[in-house]
């Protein structure tokens, strides 16, 4: 018999990095911005931050530098999107490319280094695992409660309006872009400080992508995010330990229905408003659109 | 293709590289192509010192060159034909995924030699290589099966291939003999490396009451959450000291220097043939790597003599008696097993309760 | 202060001179790179933008340009006529992937039948694999209102694993060993798609991808549904009023750049690739967006940006392949050419002016 609870603590740990990064490209997108750029954002960090720690000796200076370092990659797509109103999905897909590249070239010293040993958090479970469930509560938070937040929506749910009431737009998102690129960096970085110990090439293996997909599964909400990070680290930690168990399950549907879930979620959540013309929580606004004052 | 086109681009192409009259002293040109990184830190990592050990024996007579992270398929039958292009007189191709584009290109550069790792296809010019994971999984089969407390041992598969299932039978058998309450549980990760994966495949068996682990994936996640569980496991391609002495117990090594150094040797002396090479512990292609303290030195003992007995070709890994995992007979008493019937292994034998996906 | 003041037209002169100043900025900057490296800049240059042009082996690379470069072309242009109406479709490179599991499915059932409609029968199919997998996204939109943005992203996802599912079950090769893998299509004549004129590399994807960039061409300039698709675009409101249904657009679109994105996959499954694998997608369908946004979303401008990028991965493997600039540094180069050709596209739609602040 599976004990709920083991799998529940696997869960726990194997959703932290899709966690973080989905929750940082939520509030990116909050702003109405997307940025497909997330996987190399967090191979970024994967890499900066297991150079920190290494150098350090310090893992949690190395989440640290990791979201600096992504902070910083995610710049040059904020200059791109922002100051040179390039299209944004060739952007986030330039992203990618570039931060794979980068962190490839520069990971080079690195290999065959171990990392620092994490201490164990309250209750055995991981510090930055905790710290990720309470960014949950924390950006619900920002977002629906706080000044700054509703700004941030405003800006993302029609950026002319917002522009009218006096918000500096470009601002306000190139904040947001930053704060998306820390997030990743640190889910990138929990990977390589965290869970493997060690930097190798290519080593998020597409999770920044499974992050992009919890965004939209999540309906644009922070408890959302939690949910869906959940559900897709879930479905991925539950067949591996149903094989273990001895359980043979068809492995390729399976890890087909996260995705198939985020697609009814959304026809589900876009009928809905689409139906009873109420405004409610779905895809911002001015999601994708670039933002030109003078239009 | 037609054999038209397939014969006059051949002529085309050969006269490209006729082109550069070769001098008399010019080096042998050896080409690699990889499917990963060198800096994978695994299986081409591996080829990589392979390469490296060439270039130190034969030093100024040969001159090597390498083409990373080539994608199986259409890029790959292109970085061949550049290697092939650029002077390259033997190539060799790491990944069973290059094995149609290498047949492809082999056609087409027939005084080019090609060396292809783990596939099934020959030509004049088309040699294979495989190594005998198998008899190094033996060895650290029965460290495993010796060191488990929980008597369960956990196996991270990577796809359901004959290689891979080649090792979980011949560790699953070793552990089996030095330890008959063990039991084997599988976990297919369906990737070769996939570091977030890997570990929460290691965290499904280690919830599974799984001590000791053993992998046929590339990263060192395994071992992380190993080491983090209090459970020991086995660095997989290459050595994996980091992790040393434990939960790194001990390693597979794939060494491919020998078989390269002697490849490259028998084309520079002219006596290059094509074969189909499958070499073990024997050849020193498959290394046990370092058995460290963490393993009593009478299990020690007895794995390095084991390892030994398989390197002198005493003893086969898969010597009958042994059933299949449906209770049919595959080997009678003293029976060894065939490498055709190796090479196309789909089953698990008697004990192993988990079924093969299909 | 400074500001950009949008153009009302795209400007002429800029729109050629901005990609060849971001292709200079790009050299000059990568050049810098490579130094850093500690590689020769100038030779590293040369090495990606020339000589697979007009170097030793460029009878071999050039054709190879058009190998990489039809997929990538044929993708762009049906994404570029929905993006110039604002239907974003992402998820080109899962219709990418089911058109060639469709295409290459009609041939693995008739194998070995030997018939000369079987191919045209599978272009038949992958056009209609990727048109109904584009038409998933358009009709949630039209009819639930769901973003085809994200609907189309989730289902590249899906579609990878389909490519999985298909690769270690029902298309698995049976006299493959147990190998995950199809069938290779190359060797099966009646359902290959070979190069037609030798050393060309011209197969019928190229002249496929040339028909697409002249049909689009046509139907942006020529007919009236470009002109409706314009105006969808530039100004939603008035096009409604002009009579454009918006329904019926986002299934053309939609409809229109999946069925190219199939037949692009179809083609490559039976060409180049030549078989089903579970890394069916390699990434052509994310890249050919790059393309139309390089192109301007125009159909000349993405034949040349397609063949800009095909020269960069060429390049960038001769780089490897000469120099052994590693694969990671030739990756980083290419997105700084695609950050720089994205960053001076400002100019061809503003105007800078110079203000003086009051």
């Amino acid at each position: 018999m599976i004990d709920p609870l083991s799998v529940f603590l696997l869960l726990l740990s194997a959703s932290t990095p899709i966690l973080f990064a989905a929750l940082g490209e939520l509030v990116v997108e909050r702003a109405g911005v997307l940025n497909l750029g997330v996987e190399g954002m967090m191979i970024t960090g994967a890499l900066s931050g297991f150079a920190v720690a290494h150098a350090t000796g310090n893992p949690f200076a190395g989440f640290l530098g990791a979201a600096v370092a992504g902070a910083a990659i995610s710049l040059l797509f904020a200059a791109l999107t922002q100051a040179f109103l390039a299209n944004q999905v060739a952007s986030g897909l330039s992203l990618t490319l570039f931060g794979l590249g980068m962190a490839a070239m520069f990971g080079k010293p690195l290999e065959g280094v171990k990392a620092p040993p994490m201490p164990a958090g309250p209750f055995g479970i991981n510090w930055i695992v905790w710290l990720g469930l309470l960014a949950v509560p924390a950006i619900w938070w920002f977002l629906t409660r706080s000044r700054p937040g509703l700004v941030l929506r405003g800006v993302g749910e029609n950026h002319d309006a917002a522009h009218a009431l006096g918000y500096d737009v470009r601002l306000t998102r190139l904040a947001a872009i930053a704060f998306g690129g820390a997030m990743a960096g640190i889910g990138g970085a929990f990977i390589s400080i965290a869970t493997v110990l060690q930097w190798t090439e290519g080593m998020t293996a597409g999770a920044g992508w499974i992050a992009l997909a919890i965004v939209v599964f999540s309906n644009w909400t922070a408890v959302g995010v939690l949910a869906g990070a959940w559900l897709f680290g879930g479905v991925t930690v539950l067949q591996l330990r149903l094989q273990a168990a001895g359980v043979n399950v068809p492995v390729q549907l399976l890890s087909m229905a996260p995705y198939l879930a985020t697609i009814i979620v959304l026809v589900l959540i876009s009928g809905r408003q689409k139906y009873s013309r109420r405004a409610g929580a779905a895809a911002p606004g001015s999601l994708g659109r670039n933002f030109h004052a003078l239009r | 293709m037609n054999r038209r086109t397939l014969l006059a681009g051949a002529a085309a192409l050969s006269a490209l590289i006729a082109a550069p009259a070769m001098a008399q002293d010019e080096p042998l040109k050896v080409g690699f192509i990889y499917v990963g990184p060198v800096g994978d830190g695994g299986w081409t990592y591996q080829h990589d010192l392979g390469r490296q050990a060439v270039e130190a024996e034969y030093g100024d007579r040969v001159e090597t060159t390498f083409i990373e992270s080539v994608p199986e398929g259409a890029d790959a039958e292109r970085a061949l034909t550049q290697l092939a292009l650029a002077g390259n007189k033997l190539i060799f191709a790491t990944s069973f995924g290059f094995m149609d584009p290498t047949i492809n290109v082999a056609s087409k550069f027939p005084d080019v030699k090609f060396e292809h790792a783990t596939g099934y296809k020959r030509a004049d010019n088309v040699a294979t290589y495989d190594a005998r994971f198998y008899e190094g999984r033996a060895v650290i089969g029965t460290i495993a099966g010796r060191m488990t407390e929980s008597n369960k041992i956990g196996y991270i598969g990577s796809f359901p291939i004959p290689e891979v299932i080649q090792g979980i039978n011949s560790s699953f058998i070793h552990a089996r003999k030095v330890n008959p309450d063990v039991e084997m549980k599988v976990v297919w990760a369906y990737s070769w490396f996939d570091p977030a994966k890997e570990a929460d495949a290691a965290s499904a068996l280690l919830a599974e009451g799984v001590d000791v682990i053993l992998q046929h994936t590339d990263s060192t996640a395994p071992l992380a959450k190993a080491q983090e569980a209090g459970a020991i496991g086995f660095g997989q391609a290459s050595d994996m000291a980091a992790f040393a002495p434990s939960p790194r117990v001990a390693s597979i090594i794939d060494n491919w220097a020998p078989y390269y150094v002697e490849r490259v040797g028998e084309v520079l002396d002219g006596t290059w043939e094509s074969k189909a090479t499958w070499a073990g512990i024997g050849d020193g292609e498959v290394v046990i790597g370092d058995i460290t303290e963490a393993v009593p030195a009478e299990v020690k003992a007895e794995a390095e003599a084991l390892r030994d007995s398989i390197g002198s070709g005493e003893y086969h890994p898969f010597t009958g008696p042994l059933n299949k995992a449906d209770g049919s007979v595959w080997l009678a008493e003293g029976e060894t097993a065939s490498d055709e019937d190796l090479q196309s292994m789909n089953f698990y034998v008697e004990g192993i309760t988990a079924q093969i996906p299909q | 202060m400074i500001q950009f003041v949008p153009r009302t037209d795209a400007s002429g002169p800029w729109q050629i001179a901005t990609p060849i100043l971001a292709v200079l900025a790009t050299m000059l900057t990568g050049g810098l790179l490579f130094a850093l490296l500690g590689h020769d800049p100038v030779a590293a240059i040369r090495t990606i933008f020339w000589d697979p042009l007009f170097g030793m082996a460029a009878s071999y690379s050039r054709p190879q340009l058009l190998v990489k470069a039809a997929p990538l072309i044929l993708i762009a242009s049906g994404l570029a006529v929905g993006f110039r109406a604002g239907v974003w479709n992402i998820g080109a490179e899962g219709q990418y992937i089911i058109g060639g599991l469709c295409g290459a499915g009609v041939a693995l059932a008739l194998y070995p039948l030997d018939a000369f409609w079987i191919f045209p029968a599978m272009v038949v199919a992958g056009l209609a694999g990727g048109w109904a997998w584009g038409m998933i996204p358009a009709l949630l939109r039209n009819w639930f209102g769901a973003s085809e943005i994200l609907v189309s992203l989730m289902l590249v996802y899906v579609a990878q694993r389909v490519a999985a599912w298909m690769a270690f079950g029902p298309m698995k090769n049976p006299e493959g060993f147990g190998f995950p893998g199809s069938r290779n299509l190359q060797q099966y004549p009646s359902a290959s798609n070979p190069e037609l004129f030798a050393n060309t590399g011209a197969h019928w994807g190229v002249f496929a991808a040339l028909a697409a960039v002249i049909a689009t061409w046509v139907l942006m300039s020529r007919h009236i549904r470009g002109f409706h698709i314009r105006a969808a675009g530039t100004a939603p409101r008035a096009a409604r009023f002009a009579g454009v249904r918006p329904q019926v657009l986002v299934a053309f679109c939609l409809g229109l750049s999946g069925a190219l994105a199939g037949a692009a996959g179809l083609f490559e499954v039976a060409g180049p690739a030549g078989q089903v694998t579970d890394k069916l997608g390699t990434g052509y369908g994310f890249t050919a967006i790059i393309v139309a946004f390089l192109g301007r979303l125009h159909p000349v401008g993405i034949l040349l940006a397609g063949l800009l990028l095909a020269l960069t991965y060429i390049g960038g493997e001769l780089a490897q392949l000469t120099m052994q600039l590693p694969a990671a540094s030739v990756q980083v180069f290419q997105g700084m050419l695609l950050f720089f050709l994205l960053g001076f596209d400002i100019l061809t739609r503003f105007r800078i002016v110079r203000r003086v602040r009051a």
